[in-house]
């Protein structure tokens, strides 16, 4: 359980995908604007990446390692993640539609998204039993959401303020974004896996 | 914006370089950007594998695109993209081991690169195979290109060498080759890019302002 509750803090604080990892970053970018919108892609973010490293999981052990096609886990992850996310975004649309309309374009784009096809492939790569994958997907899926937070209520602030106009919009997210990093340096060495 | 069906090759090239640069014009693969770019070396193997990529993509899908059905288009593309990357990283693994054990993750994740989609999707579904090879072409040298600029700045000041030879004796800035660093890079350059183009050409700095 120790080891179990280590990997979430870990991924999701020491090696936070957006700020030590940099990946994911045009959702990041792209849903930070407002604060209803990224908390509502931080959720579909965490269910997606839960279950689709579970799914992966076990199509990586059962199906792949017993015939060796390691080799092909990047397409066979993409299609795995492809049908799920498909899936989630029909019954998103009728259970949902509201949240549908305002995150449609960017649940079309989390099946291709680096985050959630990065899960897998380190879960493969370091070989995770499956409760260990669950947990670092949870865990990822957590601080990918904590970034998105946090950069939402700063940009909500930027809006109003006075930005020298070449760096208006992506060049002075990027440097926020930096500043952000920064601070997230602190939490290096806090859980050594 | 990529209806230049008659426009010539090298207009094409230009094109990926100058007027539609993948990082810092369209903003789009933000990802490797900042991620391979503490090392001048680690910015060129990605380049190149981006590169490969794009071309082998545009023109296989160019081949098959009068083929595919128009509703399941989306996903032939991304399997033939998975396709292509799952060859370069096989090669990349073989030949250049030591490196691609630091940059491995990133070399596996050029297949969920929004650019290599987009321009599939945009230009090579649309166009024949020449013309696409150079769109291919161009894009992917715009991208190498904008990843050596970015890894040259981060690894001079941050480690004071280029391609691992020292070059400055004095006491580097290391918060460049740390993960904040490379945001900070992207950030100014990215800026510096806009004034420049607002200054010089008239522009209106449009670099990501759409996102």
């Amino acid at each position: 359980m120790g080891k179990l509750l280590e990997l979430v803090i870990a991924a999701s604080l020491v090696n936070n995908f957006v700020f030590t990892r940099y990946l994911g970053l045009c959702i990041f970018f792209g849903v930070s604007k407002k604060m209803d919108t990224a908390i509502g892609m931080s959720v579909t973010f965490i269910s997606v990446m839960v279950i689709s490293s579970s799914m992966s999981w076990v199509a990586y052990h059962f199906v792949m390692e017993p015939y060796h096609l390691e080799f092909l886990k990047i397409l066979v992850f993409i299609v795995v993640i492809a049908g799920f996310v498909q899936a989630a975004d029909t019954m998103m649309r009728k259970v949902a539609p509201g949240l549908y309309y305002k995150l449609g374009i960017y649940l079309a784009l989390i099946t291709t998204n680096c985050i959630i096809l990065a899960v897998p492939l380190i879960n493969a790569d370091s070989g995770y039993s499956f409760m260990e994958s669950i947990v670092f997907g949870l865990g990822s899926g957590l601080g990918f959401a904590l970034a998105l937070i946090i950069m939402a209520s700063i940009r909500e602030k930027l809006e109003v303020a006075d930005v020298p106009k070449p760096f208006r919009g992506l060049p002075i997210a990027f440097v926020l974004t930096g500043l952000i990093a920064l601070a997230f340096i602190g939490f290096s060495g806090l859980i050594t896996l | 914006m990529s209806t230049a069906g008659k426009t010539s090759y090298v207009g094409l090239l230009k094109n990926g370089i100058f007027g539609e640069n993948p990082v810092f014009r369209i903003a789009l693969s933000l990802c490797p950007s900042v991620a391979v770019t503490n090392t001048l070396k680690g910015g060129l193997l990605m380049g190149i594998g981006v590169l490969c990529v794009q071309t082998l993509a545009n023109v296989s899908v160019s081949i098959v695109r009068n083929f595919v059905h128009q509703r399941i288009r989306l996903p032939a593309y991304i399997l033939i993209i998975g396709m292509w990357v799952t060859a370069i990283n096989l090669l990349l693994e073989a030949y250049a081991y030591s490196l691609y054990k630091q940059i491995g993750l990133y070399l596996q994740l050029i297949v969920a690169f929004a650019i290599i989609l987009s321009r599939a999707e945009l230009f090579a579904s649309k166009n024949k195979v020449m013309p696409s090879l150079f769109d291919g072409l161009g894009m992917g040298m715009g991208f190498l290109l904008a990843l050596l600029t970015i890894s040259f700045f981060r690894e001079l000041l941050g480690s004071g060498s280029l391609f691992g030879y020292s070059i400055v004796q004095t006491k580097p800035v290391l918060l460049f080759v740390l993960p904040a660093g490379g945001f900070f890079a992207v950030g100014l350059l990215m800026g510096f890019f806009n004034w420049i183009d607002m200054r010089f050409f008239g522009g209106h700095g449009a670099s990501g302002a759409s996102h």
